[in-house]
């Protein structure tokens, strides 16, 4: 393979932008067409991609690896079988998102898609970076356009939420770029597949374990500094929220794979304690206040917190179901969470309220939506039958194996998990319609419906049949829990379990 | 006569000053004439520094006077810096009615100092080109003398200026009493540490260059001198100095004194530390933009100074690629300053860019990119500057320094951040007119893409730099 597919994938998303911003025209269709046009081609190319991609070996694919900041940094990106799902997930939902737009973007659209087109490029950028400086720069990049799409786009408290987001993130990842010139120093080198040959030694990877860790636990968001999520969820556009949620959450919790578990094993192990710890305290709580919550948006950016807590939990069990269960429920919470917000951004372009008590009583006037909505709801209560279970099952599969009380507290999650989807369904869809504008609505308009039912159906497909994903990170995921018990073995015999 | 070819470009800027001078006086409203000619002879003195042998360290006038790459380099910088003042400020000093003769020649004045305090290799000689430098930089600061702000700035600097110069002589003259010589090189040789008087003598001599540079704590006059100079003196200010006295602190520390690093080290990284925190917290509370910019430049330098407190080539090399993508992303934010110009007025506080990018959004995106870089966030050049600055840091292990520093960047990023919420998140107000001069675009263009393509050759600046090795 000589052909450049993984910077293609990059490229591809801002040329389209570029393309849009010499565009004339501010806020015809033609420019949705464009950025439409790109961002399927790039789907396009990702379900290739895998399509090309070889399952059955660990080692990282359609390497590319060039000159960049001279005798220091290359510029390396490749793929195994865990970026691999994250790359085709940003570029399913991006398309999503552009259509989406239809209803919810009344301004400056033209600035919008470039947004969106920019942040897609950044966001593949982050799952196929192979250098830790290349993955840092894609990482922060993030910030720019998100930091504008919720501040021109976003709510009422828009400019509050924007700041919370850009300085939270910030402040986190500035240590990670200490710690990553700090691993230059220490091996000599930032190119992950060597990094992990090598190995860090042990007296450092405490330290360094700690400042990647305060990134993406930001990024995630753990408890307890979870608090820019809801805010940004709310304030954000619906397909603002839906990257946001889908992706951005996403690249902490590769980030936990990648980085923190293969490059440290030895301060995994040690601090596994406390990330098992924050992660139920985050399922607990979260599913907690989500319970509570009389905005809609606020009360799945909760939930989110509660799905990500099970997937950091799932991640640092270091099992084979653990470690599987956690990246089938980020693609799943992905999908899920995505068309979560949908969902809400519908109801919400027809009554310009997220409060649920302006609604009750939908089923009546939104037949199609309601169907869809308790699909949506259901899977993301984790039903068998949706990708939900199978993401749940195996990282409480995995915790059960590790640490029976923990995998005991985590399963009451799941029940809360229930508890508060189907309050939030039954206040919604069910009961009796008081709100006599709602009479007035209109179902589902088929752009809607399209981008829903392309939610639904790898939902319940992965359901039914989650093969394919397993099938894509077996290899990878046991190779990684190989070489972390041998990383462990060889630097930090006193920590062994 | 061979050794006279090397100092072509001083000797050549000379003579340019002595004829602009006298063109002024005896051909009249030939202000225009003068400052185009001013930036062509800026241009041909930086060809001239060009042509001198690169890789090579030649010492002229009984050692005092030193070529070597990093006296070219910074020279360059010095000039590509003045002559972009100088082009595009032209519109701006005609509505501000100071379109005069003397500007382009206090300007090319000032230059020919920096020129000769970069090349110092003698405490004499650097004083010289200090003091020439810095009459020019009183009396451009006061240039506008029908305004009381601009007179109280340029009387604030000379009164502020004076002492420090008084200190750093007095540096001088302690160096010279304990080491017996003012030749960098031969008290690099005859150097006894154990002797207090000479550390006594370097902190006034940092104290006075940090003052040049509005290190902290000795900033108090940038705010007030930057708010009160025209604009375009502001952006003289902002950049060109700092270069000089940048140069100056780099050999000054590295040749006579590299041995006492254990001395000076930690008052360098407590300029570097105090700066960067006072420059990103002072700034929050700012409405003014050029008062902002002096914050932010205070801010910078620590950054440049972080660089330097290192004590390797590596991290001597780092300051010099901050503080040259600093100059390019000045250039940029005083390019769009002088754009937001209405019926013949300039405005220069905060609210003024309420809601730009509705009407202007190929200046807002360009303020966008440029206040981004500021803040050091990638891909963008100033994330670089930040990036091999700390990598430097780290290297020697410093690294309460780096978490600092990068903390620091957090705050800054606020008032950044604040602007641009302004630019693209508030209600828009007034147009500005755009009759823009072609070098004001020329410039706003070229610091904009520099800075945003600069990921894809971000080695090419730091190869140039690599060349400069004073250790």
């Amino acid at each position: 393979m000589n052909f450049p597919i993984l910077s293609s994938l990059i490229l591809l998303p801002t040329i389209g932008a570029l393309f849009l911003l010499f565009s004339k025209d501010k806020n015809s269709n033609t420019g949705k067409y464009v950025a439409l046009f790109t961002s399927f081609v790039n789907f396009l190319i990702s379900i290739y991609l895998w399509y090309l991609f070889d399952p059955s070996t660990s080692t990282f694919q359609f390497v590319e690896n060039r000159e960049w900041l001279k005798g220091f940094v290359n510029y390396k990106v490749g793929i195994d079988g865990i970026s691999i799902l994250f790359i085709i997930l940003t570029t399913l939902i991006t398309p999503l998102c552009i259509i989406s737009v239809n209803n919810t973007i009344k301004v400056r659209l033209r600035d919008f898609l470039i947004a969106i087109l920019v942040m897609e490029s950044l966001m593949v950028g982050v799952f196929c970076s192979l250098d830790l400086v290349v993955f840092y720069l894609f990482f922060e990049a993030g910030l720019i356009p998100m930091f504008l799409i919720i501040g021109i786009w976003g709510g009422e408290k828009r400019v509050y939420s924007a700041f919370k987001f850009f300085l939270y993130t910030l402040l986190g990842s500035v240590l990670m770029l200490v710690a990553i010139i700090s691993i230059y120093w220490i091996a000599g080198t930032t190119d992950i597949v060597q990094l992990y040959e090598l190995g860090i030694d042990t007296k450092y990877q405490n330290l360094l374990w700690f400042a990647f860790f305060s990134s993406f636990a930001v990024k995630t968001p753990m408890w307890p500094v979870h608090t820019w999520l809801p805010d940004a969820h709310v304030e954000a556009p619906t397909a603002g929220s839906v990257l946001l949620a889908a992706i951005l959450l996403k690249m902490a919790g590769y980030g936990f794979i990648r980085f923190s578990l293969g490059l440290f094993p030895v301060a995994s192990e040690l601090f596994t304690p406390l990330v098992y710890a924050l992660s139920l305290i985050a399922i607990i709580y979260a599913s907690l206040v989500a319970l509570m919550q009389e905005d809609m948006k606020k009360l799945i950016a909760y939930s989110s917190v509660a799905h990500m807590g099970f997937v950091t939990l799932g991640i640092f069990t270091i099992t084979q179901q653990g470690i599987e269960g956690s990246i089938i429920q980020m693609i799943s919470h992905g999908l899920v969470s995505a068309a979560l917000f949908l969902c809400v951004g519908v109801v919400y372009d027809r009554m310009h309220s997220r409060l649920i008590k302006t609604y009750g009583g939908l089923v009546s006037v939104m037949p199609k939506y309601s169907i869809l909505f308790m699909l949506f709801t259901l899977a993301a209560l984790g039903l068998p039958g949706t990708s939900g279970f199978v993401g749940e099952f195996l990282i409480l599969m995995g915790a059960f194996k590790d640490n029976f009380l923990v995998a005991v507290i985590a399963s009451f999650g799941v029940i809360f998990g229930a508890a508060y989807m189907l309050w939030l369904y039954r206040r919604v869809i069910f009961g009796n319609l008081v709100n006599k504008d709602l009479l007035k609505i209109p179902d589902l308009d088929n752009s809607e419906k399209f981008i829903l039912w392309s939610l639904a159906i790898p939902i319940l497909f992965f359901g039914f049949y989650p093969e394919p994903l397993i099938n894509t990170i077996e290899v990878s995921v046991y190779n990684l829990i190989e070489m972390y018990n041998f990383n462990l073995n060889m630097f930090g015999p006193e920590v062994q379990k | 006569m061979n050794n006279l070819n090397l100092i072509s470009p001083e000797i050549f800027i000379s003579l340019s000053i002595m004829f602009l001078l006298i063109l002024g006086v005896f051909k009249k409203n030939s202000s225009s004439l003068i400052h185009n000619l001013s930036i062509g002879l800026l241009l041909i003195t930086g060809i001239l520094i060009l042509k001198n042998p690169f890789n090579s360290t030649t010492t002229l006038f009984g050692n005092s006077y030193v070529i070597d790459n990093l006296s070219s380099l910074m020279k360059i910088l010095t000039i590509v810096g003045g002559a972009f003042v100088l082009s595009i400020s032209t519109k701006y000093l005609k509505i501000s009615q100071i379109f005069l003769i003397e500007y382009p020649i206090l300007i090319l004045c000032s230059i020919l100092g920096m020129m000769v305090m970069i090349s110092s290799n003698d405490l004499m000689v650097f004083y010289i080109g200090l003091e020439l430098q810095s009459l020019a930089l009183y009396v451009l600061a006061s240039f506008n003398r029908d305004q009381l702000k601009s007179s109280e700035s340029g009387l604030k600097y000379f009164v502020l200026s004076a002492l420090s110069s008084g200190l750093l002589l007095y540096g001088c003259s302690l160096i010279y009493g304990f080491s017996g010589s003012t030749n960098f090189n031969i008290i690099g040789n005859s150097i006894d540490s154990t002797h207090y008087g000479l550390t006594f003598g370097i902190v006034f001599i940092l104290v006075g260059l940090a003052f040049k540079i509005s290190a902290v704590p000795f900033h108090m006059w940038a705010p007030d001198v930057y708010e009160g100079s025209p604009t375009s003196v502001t952006l003289f200010f902002a950049v060109v100095p700092k270069v000089a006295a940048l140069t100056v602190f780099i050999r000054f520390l590295y040749v006579p004194f590299f041995n006492m690093i254990d001395q000076w080290q930690p008052i360098i990284i407590f300029l570097s530390i105090a700066s960067m925190i006072f420059g990103a917290v002072a700034a929050i509370g700012q409405s003014n933009l050029k008062r902002l910019v002096a914050y932010s430049s205070i801010g910078h330098i620590g950054y440049a100074l972080a660089g330097l407190s290192v004590g390797t080539n590596e991290g001597i090399q780092s300051s010099i690629v901050y503080i040259s993508i600093y100059m390019v992303m000045n250039l940029g934010l005083f390019s769009c300053l002088f754009m937001m110009k209405r019926n013949d007025q300039y405005f220069e506080t905060i609210d003024d860019l309420s809601g730009l990018s509705k009407n202007h959004p190929v200046l807002s995106l360009s303020l966008l990119v440029i206040l981004f870089s500021l803040a050091g966030i990638p891909p963008l050049a100033g994330f670089f500057a930040k990036f091999y600055v700390f990598k430097s840091v780290i290297e020697q292990s410093m690294y309460f320094l780096a978490i600092v520093g990068l903390l620091s960047t957090v705050i800054a990023a606020f008032y950044y951040l604040r602007i641009i919420k302004v630019i693209y998140f508030d209600k828009e107000s007034e147009k500005y007119d755009t009759d823009h001069s072609v070098w004001l675009k020329i410039s706003l263009a070229f610091s904009t893409l520099l800075i945003l393509l600069y990921f894809i050759f971000p080695s090419k600046l730091v190869e140039i730099v690599s060349s400069i090795n004073i250790i």
